[in-house]
């Protein structure tokens, strides 16, 4: 944030670090511009199928893509909502100085807020990469989606309608929400904005003291409850990758390597930003405990165990539940969507593949928690000292 | 005791050096009370991190009844500051989120010290087990950061203005428990202040200006922290 007098920027530089939202439009609008481009096309050929099989076929291609731009928008979509939310809150966490220090020259919580409308920008970028990247795709996606020629040539079109759903008003409605959201959040006195988190007199949240444990199972404890939504990161990283590279697999042989390809790529990516995501706030917020626990001759593996040990069992559960996820959404799509189609390979869950996903899951967790140990050894108690 | 030799240290790149120590010597005997006592940018508050293992000088070296602490390794100095040193800061730093019992733990614990009830007595806050930082007073807060750095009983205790935060009434209170205990449990401790009347309670005090200690003075009569003036 820069302050110069007559205006207050939230800059580029703290837009940079959306690039989690970004990630995830791009993925939501990729996969949406995709389906939702071929529905619109494939409508068009409905009077021009002629066979039974065609027919059954033309029903199937356009169940699916209304059940993956639903089921991929939609969760994406919240997800991206989840992020806004929580960076904003965090910007709004880490520069309660500067955004007290305006209150208190006069500035009100709604010309504050106001300067929030760039945190539209990360999903603006990451939408029209999206939806540019799907008109890359979509020639080779076309071809493979109807690849025995069951269905007439079906034409890639232009959809105006498309960019303003997808990538416009996306744009307009997190922005607005981005500054409805730092409005509320803004809205405390300035001087539980100036005080720091050491000094705050704020409300802080009390939980039910239970039995009499040592101080770090504790410091476990209180991480996780104080942090609920990086644990629903955590969560849903974990979910991503197992999902998504569970379903490839099977897309090999149910669609095509493209389709399998595709969401290899989208899962690992969606599941290794937001876990980094994710930690990266879980140290960032955790400072000032660290460098303390580290004065007070905590080792590094302590307060690693402490902070970042209770998140690994959350990782599994996310993991669990993404396997879970695949299976159920794969039998729906080939019991129940390609029930009537001829030549559909029957699917069954796939052990090997899973046992490959968690052990991939697993190496790519644990260099993940190696990195962040080791940038926890370099905290030092100046951090805090400097304030 | 602890052995302070030419100990240099400057901040700052090589285009832009800034010297804070520049060539400190001196000893700190057993169970003494000693008060660094200097201006702000003195270094002293630099001095206190150097021999306390907070931070690695340039040159020189701090030894602990013979042992470098400035050749240790990181697990080492970790180890060293978990048996050897305690640490009360002018901002407390307490964690917002834990009780009181549960701060006074963090520093029970590393020591394997189920006693710490007797330490959270002798500061008076037994009756505030149950409380948050936040709804104790400042001098309540300095009390418990007292009890959590004594919790682990360390053999040397370092205090960075402890009273610089808090009034007059309440900084004479939070000297005195300070005192009573150093008393009562013989640990050496090494205070950095600003106030000369301070200073008058400790045995030694080392005067410091520009990053050079200037004067070391024995006090034979030490005065207790209600007959100091403010």
């Amino acid at each position: 944030m820069r302050l110069d007098g007559e205006r207050m920027v939230v800059g580029i530089k703290d837009v940079a670090k959306l690039i989690g939202i970004s990630i995830i439009s791009c993925c939501a609008v990729l996969v949406c511009s995709l389906f939702l481009n071929y529905y619109l096309d494939i409508l068009q050929i409905e009077n021009l199928l002629t066979s039974e099989q065609a027919v059954i076929f033309y029903h199937a291609q356009v169940s699916t893509a209304k059940v993956v731009c639903s089921v991929s928008g939609g969760c994406l979509l919240l997800t991206s909502v989840v992020m806004l939310f929580f960076y904003i809150k965090h910007y709004i966490d880490t520069h309660k100085k500067e955004l007290g220090i305006l209150k208190a020259l006069g500035y009100s919580n709604l010309k504050i807020a106001r300067n929030f409308w760039v945190f539209g920008t990360g999903v603006f970028l990451g939408a029209t990469v999206g939806f540019l990247g799907a008109f890359l795709l979509m020639p080779e996606f076309y071809e493979r989606q109807n690849e025995e020629g069951i269905l007439p040539e079906i034409v890639i079109s232009f959809h105006p309608s498309l960019p303003l759903y997808l990538v416009v008003l996306p744009t307009i409605a997190f922005a607005m929400l981005a500054v409805l959201y730092a409005f509320l959040k803004l809205r405390r006195p300035v001087l539980a904005l100036l005080k720091n988190d050491f000094q705050s007199s704020a409300k802080i949240k009390k939980f039910r003291e239970g039995r009499d444990c040592p101080f770090l199972e504790d410091l476990r404890k209180h991480t996780l409850r104080t942090k609920k939504t990086l644990v629903f990161f955590i969560m849903f990283a974990s979910f991503c990758f197992s999902s998504m590279t569970q379903m490839s697999a099977s897309m090999n042989e149910l669609a095509s390597e493209m389709m399998g390809v595709m969401m290899l790529l989208i899962g690992v990516i969606l599941a290794c930003t937001t876990l980094l995501l994710a930690i990266t706030t879980v140290i960032k917020g955790n400072t000032k405990t660290i460098a303390m626990m580290r004065v007070f001759g905590y080792s590094q593996k302590e307060c690693c165990r402490a902070l970042l040990g209770g998140y690994r069992p959350m990782s599994y559960i996310g993991f669990a539940l993404g396997t879970v996820y695949q299976y159920v959404l794969l039998r729906i799509t080939v019991d129940i969507i390609f029930k009537d189609v001829e030549g559909m390979p029957a699917y069954e869950f796939d052990f090997p593949v899973m046992f490959l996903s968690l052990t991939f899951f697993l190496i790519v967790y644990e260099i993940v928690m190696y990195c962040y140990a080791e940038q926890i050894k370099k905290i030092s108690v100046k951090e805090i000292m400097l304030e | 005791m602890i052995e302070v030799k030419d100990v240099t240290k400057s901040y700052g790149n090589k285009d832009n050096k800034l010297p804070v120590l520049k060539g400190i010597t001196a000893k700190i005997a057993d169970g003494d009370f000693v008060v660094i006592l200097g201006a702000s940018g003195s270094g002293k508050s630099t001095f206190l991190n150097v021999i306390s293992g907070l931070e690695q000088p340039d040159s020189g070296s701090v030894t602990y009844d013979g042992r470098d602490i400035t050749k240790l390794s990181d697990s080492a100095l970790t180890s060293f500051r978990k048996d050897t040193v305690g640490f009360i800061f002018q901002q407390y730093y307490l964690l917002p989120n834990m009780t009181v019992e549960k701060n006074v733990r963090m520093g029970a614990d590393l020591a394997g010290k189920s006693d710490y009830h007797e330490i959270i007595k002798a500061v008076g806050l037994e009756g505030k087990l149950k409380k948050y930082p936040s709804e104790l007073s400042g001098g309540e807060q300095q009390r418990v950061s007292i009890a959590r750095a004594l919790a682990k009983k360390p053999n040397v205790l370092f205090l960075d203005e402890p009273t610089g935060a808090l009034d007059e009434e309440t900084g004479r209170q939070v000297l005195a428990y300070i005192s009573a205990l150093q008393k009562e449990h013989r640990f050496t401790m090494v205070m950095v202040t600003h106030n000369q009347n301070i200073a008058r309670m400790a045995n030694t005090v080392i005067q410091m200006n520009s990053g050079r200690i200037v004067q070391i003075d024995t006090n034979e009569t030490p005065e207790t922290a209600y007959e100091i003036g403010w």
